[in-house]
């Protein structure tokens, strides 16, 4: 009735699976600068689609399947495109030369009590500490 | 099928299969329906636990010095054993599901149990791991308070763990339901109520119990690991 994989097949994902989990927690412990998030994030969703493709089946879906798992992703996708192009661009000059957007700061701008600049006061806990 | 046994009220003396529904032709239609609701289920799922998960990045590029302090008072040996534990479970599910397919009853009732027995696992492990957390009031709003070298991102590290709550405790929530719905298939395949023709109980609880476990696979490196080298 439907595609039956071999055995071999699952434990071979599995085994890749376990891999990746521990190459993920060994590159955490690694300073790649700024590619530290990168490359966990990378990992997870190749972790997650080798999960999605072999153990749901989805490789061996009928089209109208994979249309719909694609399409959780592309929303997925349109949600966090959309939000952070708003977020992270808040700070930026909105022309040449320029003051920042409307936004500009929201970081600093946050109460003062204790969020924002985080890093400052960290520094004065420290030295009060 | 047969129009005329569904007109006399005969409904199971003609010849089909006792597990297709009069509103199907046949069983394989039934199968492709049942998945596609599946998907399109999981399809709300993933943009529930998404919405989560964008809050979780806005927040961490605000505070960022917050969500490094927040995440190194995590234990990876118990996140990475858990997650070690769920993929297992992955894959006494996906077994479980082949099981079925091929028609070993006992095989599919060993297998659901040992998924069974990985997922209470899992959820006994982030018991000891919510225990700790309370020990070290790092639980928002129930007498919260950081240690004196991060009291300047206190605000900030509660909403950390704000996040770390609702997202785990929805996790797990999602895996106590996958567990009573384990429950139940294993009852069934256990009444030798699935055949190779039909089994689909099985296989939809097993798309929910994988998509339970990727979220974890992408919980556990962004609340545990990013940060650890800052």
């Amino acid at each position: 009735m439907s595609h039956i994989a071999p055995k071999s097949m699952y434990y071979t994902i599995f085994g890749i699976l376990m891999v990746m989990t521990a190459l993920t927690v060994y590159a955490a412990f690694h300073h790649l600068g700024v590619f530290n998030f990168p490359v966990a994030i990378g990992i997870a969703i190749t972790k997650a689609t080798l999960v999605v493709l072999f153990f749901m089946h989805a490789k061996y879906s009928s089209r109208l399947t994979k249309l719909f798992v694609g399409m959780s992703f592309f929303f997925l996708a349109i949600m966090f495109a959309l939000t952070l192009t708003d977020y992270m661009s808040r700070g930026l000059k909105t022309y040449p030369g320029g003051a920042g957007g409307a936004g500009y700061g929201v970081r600093s701008a946050a109460p003062a009590h204790e969020a924002a600049p985080a890093g400052e006061e960290h520094k004065e806990g420290e030295a009060a500490h | 099928m047969s129009d005329a046994a569904a007109i006399t009220g005969d409904a199971h003396a003609h010849g089909h299969h006792p597990d297709l529904q009069h509103h199907f032709d046949t069983l394989e239609q039934q199968h492709e329906a049942a998945t596609l609701g599946m998907w399109l289920f999981l399809v709300t799922e993933v943009l529930f636990f998404g919405g989560l998960f964008l809050a979780y990045m806005l927040y961490r590029v605000w505070y960022h010095e917050a969500w490094v302090a927040g995440s190194k008072e995590l234990s990876i040996a118990l996140g990475g054993f858990n997650t070690v534990v769920l993929i297992g479970s992955s894959l006494t599910m996906a077994m479980a599901v082949r099981s079925a397919q091929t028609g070993y009853r006992r095989a599919t009732i060993g297998w659901l149990l040992g998924t069974m027995a990985l997922g209470l696992t899992f959820l006994i492990v982030k018991v000891f791991e919510y225990k700790d957390k309370f020990d070290h009031h790092h639980v928002p709003g129930y007498d919260f308070h950081v240690d004196a070298a991060h009291a300047g991102i206190a605000g900030p590290m509660e909403i950390f763990f704000s996040l770390y709550f609702t997202m785990t405790g929805l996790h797990a929530l999602h895996m106590i339901i996958g567990f009573g719905l384990m429950s139940v298939i294993t009852w069934m395949a256990y009444k030798n109520r699935f055949s190779p023709q039909w089994y689909t109980p099985v296989e939809m609880s097993g798309l929910y119990w994988h998509f339970v476990d990727i979220v974890w696979i992408f919980l556990f490196p962004l609340l545990y690991l990013v940060d650890r080298t800052q």
